[in-house]
């Protein structure tokens, strides 16, 4: 049997010598009871570059070297955990560090947030969540350059088929759906009345997105979001929040005063711009989350 | 320390070595997704809905499924080298 290097291996995968055409081919030397040899386990196959000593050497070894590695983690983590001041106690940064305490005590009139991990993230501390979501934006970015690097493969139709086939997918998907979405919009909408955020709340839309083109197909989806739409709601998000948070550079980022009142805290349109905020996260990282999927399965979005 | 709390971190520790030691990658995976689902509700229990909510979406579903795409993808480019070899050996 011809061995290939890593390297040759790579150079036919971006020739693109893979290719569906030879499905068929593979049809016929298809053999059940070979594949289901080398299915999974990585433990009796050999690693490329080992010899059979080092092989069985390797293999003695890896166990205790990792064994010990976690070992010495945990006893890290142990360490610092016996350090950390009891639950509510006094002596916990709470109480002896100022801006945590004016943070805790004033949080609820000054941003008008009942959830004050959302009034500190996107209100006290919205430019370093913007620093934060451009580094994310920068990362999807090189993500979507590396996956559309090739061309996009063709689509294997026989998995895709079976797929849609599945009764229990495709009705459990049209019962969880709406329930999914509809769950990640009251997230990111009460993001600053209660726990969630754009962040989570984006997730579980992606999630459900992702079910619906599992379930029904991707056309369905790519009808909603393609790479124009994606372009267009990330764009218009990220611009949105440096706008709405530039005024930080020309003050220095210890602004507390800003045209939009805090409101009611408690009702759904308070807390200044941290709702449109939510909802700007939220979409980026409903459309990022559902691209990665598309990127992964089919090579595009 | 309530009793569920207890089983919940018995499991997470049985979950996790369970990934380590599990030689089938599919089953390995699945443990995971299911160490997740145990973790987001011991964060709830520790008073953190907003890392519970954002782990069950995030760990337990969108990572996951991730995975489980690379593992097919993987899969098919192996199956594709085996009836190549194949192939070239006849």
């Amino acid at each position: 049997m011809k061995k290939r290097t890593f390297k040759e291996w790579l150079k036919q995968w971006d020739q693109g010598e893979f290719d569906l055409d030879r499905g068929e081919a593979e049809a016929l030397h298809y053999r059940p009871e070979t594949q289901e040899k080398d299915d999974d386990s990585w433990a009796h196959r050999p690693v490329r570059g080992l010899r059979e000593g080092e092989y069985t050497l390797f293999v003695k070894v890896y166990p205790f070297a990792a064994l010990l590695l976690a070992s010495v983690m945990i006893f890290f983590f142990m360490r610092t955990v016996a350090e950390l001041p009891p639950f509510a106690s006094a002596c916990t940064p709470a109480n002896q560090s100022e801006v945590i305490r004016r943070y805790i005590e004033n949080g609820l009139t000054e941003t008008g947030a009942v959830n004050i991990v959302a009034g500190v993230i996107l209100d006290y501390r919205a430019f370093d969540t913007l620093g934060e979501s451009h580094v994310l934006f920068t990362a999807a970015t090189a993500v979507f350059i590396l996956m559309l690097a090739g061309e996009a493969e063709p689509e294997d139709k026989r998995t895709r088929r079976i797929l849609e086939a599945d009764t229990v997918l495709s009705v459990t998907a049209r019962v969880l759906f709406p329930l999914i979405v509809m769950f990640g919009f009251y997230v990111i909408l009460c993001g600053h009345l209660g726990p969630g955020g754009g962040f989570s709340g984006g997730a579980v839309i992606g999630g459900g997105l992702i079910l619906c083109s599992m379930a029904f197909g991707p056309e369905r989806i790519s009808r909603l979001i393609n790479m124009k739409t994606y372009r267009g709601v990330v764009l218009c998000a990220l611009l949105f929040y440096s706008i709405a948070k530039c005024y930080s550079f020309y003050c220095g980022a210890h602004h507390l005063e800003t045209v939009f009142s805090p409101g009611t805290p408690g009702m759904i349109f308070s807390a200044g711009l941290i709702l449109p905020l939510n909802i700007a996260v939220g979409l980026v990282v409903a459309c990022t989350m559902y691209g990665f999927y598309s990127l992964f399965t089919r090579g595009t979005v | 320390m309530d009793l569920i709390e207890l089983c919940l971190l018995g499991l997470i520790l049985i979950c996790g070595i369970a990934t380590c030691l599990q030689k089938n990658l599919m089953v390995s995976l699945i443990i995971f997704m299911a160490y997740s689902v145990i973790m987001s509700i011991v964060w709830a229990l520790l008073r953190a809905p907003d890392l519970a909510i954002t782990e069950a979406a995030v760990g337990a579903g969108i990572s996951s499924l991730l995975l489980f795409i690379t593992l097919q993808k993987i899969r098919d480019l192996k199956r594709k080298d085996a009836s190549n070899d194949e192939k070239t050996n006849l």
